[in-house]
């Protein structure tokens, strides 16, 4: 057999403090970025919020011959929008991509009833037309022969009320998923388990959460639907180490559960590299091919994907273990506690036993 | 063994077929074209549901405007409580509408308390369209108040919002969009409308012809009949002097569009800013939903582009009243009035039975969409768009091509891994995951489940998780082989072992699936739809197919060398 692990033997416990210190120190870096982005006058923000949470407009232009950026800039200052973003796409040379954060309405234009929705459009419209002499095309519409031209091959725009209910129920279905995960957990093994998995997927949105503000990525719809799946992928991970943990101690009545957690990283090791490694090459496929629409989606599930793999081993048995053995502390009468072998403490984790004989 | 793996077959071959049939069978006899790359691209369109992201098309969310529709409804109530009191000979000093937030009030302030109780009661009752159920009233000293529910708020706007869809329903479809989904989105209370448009890359005319109030109404306007002209007032204070300072109840004053003379001195005026006011009487003879008919004609055959109006006709009883009230009214002008607009004001020659006329600066296209809307009906209140996505063709094309171009590459490094890795094995995987990727779109075709670009990345990474289960059983299968087990042995424990862990790694996964679908629209919806589907196929690929391919080739290694020794994995 062609087998990259055989035999591994590390004692990943040992580190434990090591891991926790690595993760409160991205996890305050993350804190320290937002919190100095917000404070400091002029600054960014503290996440890069994109219009589906912010409200705002992005309109995707093509133009026959791309004017730099600065003109398109000045020209929709001139038109009164002073917020904008313009983001040429690399991969197409006539692209680009325009953001306007929430307009403000004039009085006029509320006159007719319109909101932000409308003039973000409306207005960079008239402000492209200011360089290509006036020309627009329609979207299925060549170029024309002479001289330049511009199409609006694509509009999103939010309201601010919109924008600001998609937030919040954002915030309000991670923390749900991250509930039920909790309860079927708790379920199937026994809720420490539970406890200590989400706190590891909890790290893991957080941390994730932490570089996209430090690297000001944006955060938008998409990235929640990849927060979520990170939350799947990683909450795997950590049950196939449950899992194996709770046959171990069937199996081996004597050990202590330091050693046999450890044991059970170890065996289940060679599965987590490649399945780690086989997910991760489809998020490479993502974040390579997937295209620009893509792309915070694929970010997050890239970096997600390696915090996923690291917050079972460095987070989630260590505060396992070390939660369970306090209950057990607890549970245990003096006497017997420590006069069998190995000088740990016996573990039978009830409803584990259920479950595997259920399987059986 | 033979015969189980016999049934086994049978099963896979069955599913297989059914599969590539749901995505494949074009829906009618199938043709020589058919079997061509662009023959089977269309098949592969036709049958699966893209979604707007990658069809290009329009999304937009709109909001009823309620609190519109409540403002009229009271306001309704207000004039008709002061005609009430002025028919009825009651002495009133004050009334007035009381809106404000979310309360809207009618308060009648009487000179003393002589007949408050007879007034509380009878007012109300010669308004027309007051439900008595939808007010409370209360007395307080002199002062009658006159309050709507919150029930009431709640009913009318309810209605008011299905009201809305059902016509901007019509106007959708009358303008021959192809398959547009049009529903009530989110909760009841935020009175939103959903509309998604396939094939429609500039909304903007759409767009305001869907907010496009269209009120009607005919009305007679007030001042000197003759041939002569109309009294105009050239501003609103003008005309509202010549009533006496304030406007009574049954007289409005409303600003008239008059058309631009070519000829006219003086400064071309902004469109919205009245060249004049007029007095007309209210209420309206005759208003929109007494129509039948509308439709955009020419008017001077000659005539320039703008030289377009709208031809109405009425029903029965509408006409009945309007040529009661055109032969009553002959030498008088008619307004013609739209959306609190005088557009024109024509001379009543003789009785006007069923149709008339709108005149204005109309060009062709804005003549169609004012008929079309017309046609429809008003809505109850405004709408006001909340959020717009449109993706034109050739975007959705480029996403196509992204997200195919994307699984491809991800699909080629996993089974280039699974090969090098686990060998023999490993093609038994990629079958399993082949087999997985195909049932996962066939169920998607047959749920007509809508596709996103989200929904191609739910897909890639469903082939990633489906792979975390083979090498979940792998894996194990060499535990059990290393211990010394044999093969058959340490295959079926393999099998057994890793079946639990398979169960809890999908179902957690298809929780926090189930979240998502029910927080996202769209393409995350389509993303949790996708991985889902997947992760359900998956379960029958890597347990069921792979187990049979793992039994097939011991069968045939039994029947070779009689007995198992090795296992290529």
């Amino acid at each position: 057999m062609f087998q990259i692990l055989q035999n591994v033997n590390v004692d990943w416990l040992r580190h434990r403090k090591v891991f926790i210190l690595v993760s409160v120190a991205i996890m305050l870096g993350g804190l320290a970025s937002a919190l100095a982005r917000q404070l400091t006058p002029g600054g960014t923000e503290a996440f890069n919020l994109g219009i589906d949470f912010k409200g705002g407009t992005v309109v995707t232009a093509e133009f026959k011959e791309r004017p730099a950026p600065e003109a398109i800039r000045d020209a929709l200052l001139a038109k009164g929008v002073s917020e904008v973003i313009i983001q040429p796409v690399t991969d197409k040379p006539g692209e680009v991509l325009i953001r306007l954060p929430q307009m403000e309405t004039t009085e006029t234009v509320a006159q007719q009833g319109e909101t932000q929705v409308d003039i973000g459009r409306k207005t960079v419209a008239e402000g492209l037309k200011t360089l290509t002499g006036g020309v627009q095309v329609e979207a299925n519409q060549p170029f024309p022969g002479e001289g330049n031209g511009f199409k609006i091959t694509g509009t999103e725009a939010v309201g601010a009320v919109a924008g600001a209910a998609l937030r919040n129920q954002a915030v309000a279905v991670t923390l749900l998923a991250l509930v039920g995960i909790l309860l079927y957990i708790g379920f199937r093994f026994e809720w420490t388990y539970g406890a200590a998995a989400v706190i590891a997927v909890f790290h893991d949105v957080l941390a994730t959460l932490a570089l996209f503000s430090i690297f000001q990525i944006e955060v938008n719809l998409t990235v929640v639907a990849a927060l979520l799946t990170l939350v799947g992928f990683s909450v795997n991970d950590t049950i196939v180490i449950f899992d194996r943990v709770r046959e171990n101690l069937r199996l081996h009545r004597r050990s202590n559960l330091y050693d046999l957690t450890n044991e059970s990283v170890n065996q289940t090791m060679s599965r987590t590299i490649i399945t780690s490694g086989l997910v991760f090459l489809s998020v490479l496929a993502l974040v390579l091919f997937g295209g620009p629409v893509l792309r915070s989606f694929s970010l997050a599930l890239f970096i997600g994907v390696i915090f996923g793999v690291y917050s079972t081993i460095a987070i989630a048995s260590p505060i396992m273990v070390w939660w369970q053995q306090r209950l057990e502390a607890g549970r245990a009468q003096a006497p017997t506690a420590g006069s069998r072998g190995g000088g740990g403490q016996r573990q039978r984790p009830a409803s584990g036993a259920k479950a595997s004989a259920a399987a059986r | 063994m033979k015969k189980n793996l016999l049934t086994r077959v049978i099963i896979i071959a069955i599913v297989t077929l059914l599969g590539l049939t749901a995505i494949f069978w074009p829906g009618r006899m199938p043709t020589r074209n058919d079997f061509t790359a662009a023959g089977v691209n269309n098949i592969l369109r036709q049958n699966i549901n893209l979604g707007l992201d990658l069809r290009g098309g329009s999304h937009l969310v709109m909001q009823v405007q309620v609190q519109d529709y409540l403002r009229r409804v009271t306001e309704n109530v207000y004039n008709g409580v002061q005609q009430a009191a002025r028919d009825l000979g009651f002495d009133i000093k004050e009334a007035r509408p009381e809106i404000s937030g979310d309360t809207y009030r009618v308060v009648v302030v009487a000179n003393d308390t002589s007949r408050i109780q007879e007034m509380r009661e009878q007012l109300p009752r010669r308004v027309n369209d007051f439900d008595p159920s939808a007010w409370t009233s209360s007395v307080s000293g002199n002062t009658v108040t006159w309050e709507l529910t919150d029930a009431a708020k709640t009913a009318l706007g309810n209605r008011a919002t299905e009201d809305a869809l059902k016509i901007i329903d019509t106007r959708v479809n009358a303008l021959g969009v192809t398959e547009p989904t049009i529903q009530a989105h989110g909760s009841t209370n935020s009175h939103q409308i959903l509309l998604q448009m396939p094939g429609i890359d500039d909304p903007e005319r759409i767009k305001s012809l869907l907010k496009s109030e269209s009120r009607l109404e005919l009305m007679k306007v007030v001042g000197a009949s003759s041939p002569a002209g109309i009294t105009t007032y050239p501003t609103e204070e003008a005309a509202r002097a010549s009533l006496g300072g304030t406007v009574p109840p049954n007289r409005r004053v409303l600003p008239y569009d008059e058309r631009d003379e070519p000829t006219a001195a003086g400064t071309t005026r902004q469109p919205g800013q009245a060249s004049s006011w007029v007095v007309v009487e209210s209420p309206a003879v005759i208003d929109g939903s007494e129509l039948r008919t509308a439709e955009a004609v020419t008017g001077n055959p000659a005539g320039g582009d703008d030289a377009y109006q709208i031809n109405f006709t009425l029903k029965p009883a509408g006409a009945q009243k309007f040529g009661a009230w055109t032969a009553a009214n002959i030498n008088a002008y008619m307004a013609v009035v739209l959306n609190d607009r005088v557009k024109s004001a024509p001379y009543i020659r003789q009785q006007i039975t069923d149709s008339g006329q709108i005149s204005g600066n109309f060009t062709k296209d804005s003549a169609n969409d004012l008929a079309l809307t017309l046609r429809s009906g008003a809505l109850p209140a405004k709408i006001v768009y909340l959020e717009e996505r449109t993706v034109g063709p050739s975007l959705g094309a480029d996403s196509i091509r992204a997200g195919v171009t994307a699984s491809l590459a991800g699909l080629v490094l996993i089974v280039l891994t699974m090969i090098v890795y686990y060998r023999w094995s490993g093609i038994n995987a990629v079958v399993a995951l082949l087999l997985n990727t195909m049932l996962t779109l066939a169920a998607l075709i047959v749920f007509d489940a809508v596709l996103t670009l989200p929904g191609i990345a739910g897909i890639i990474l469903g082939i990633g998780m489906a792979v975390d289960s083979n090498v979940l059983i792998f894996e194990r299968i060499r535990e059990e082989l290393q211990t010394g087990k044999t093969v058959p042995s340490a295959i079926d424990a393999g099998f057994d072992r890793a079946f639990v862990t398979i169960i809890d790694t999908h179902v957690t996964t298809i929780v926090s699936s189930l979240f998502l679908f029910v927080f996202g629209t769209g393409p995350i919806r389509g993303f949790a739809v996708t991985l889902v589907l997947g992760l359900l196929a998956n379960l029958f690929t890597a347990v069921y197919v792979s187990r049979t391919i793992f039994i097939w080739e011991m069968s045939r290694k039994l029947s070779r060398h009689g007995r198992v020794e090795t296992l290529s994995i």
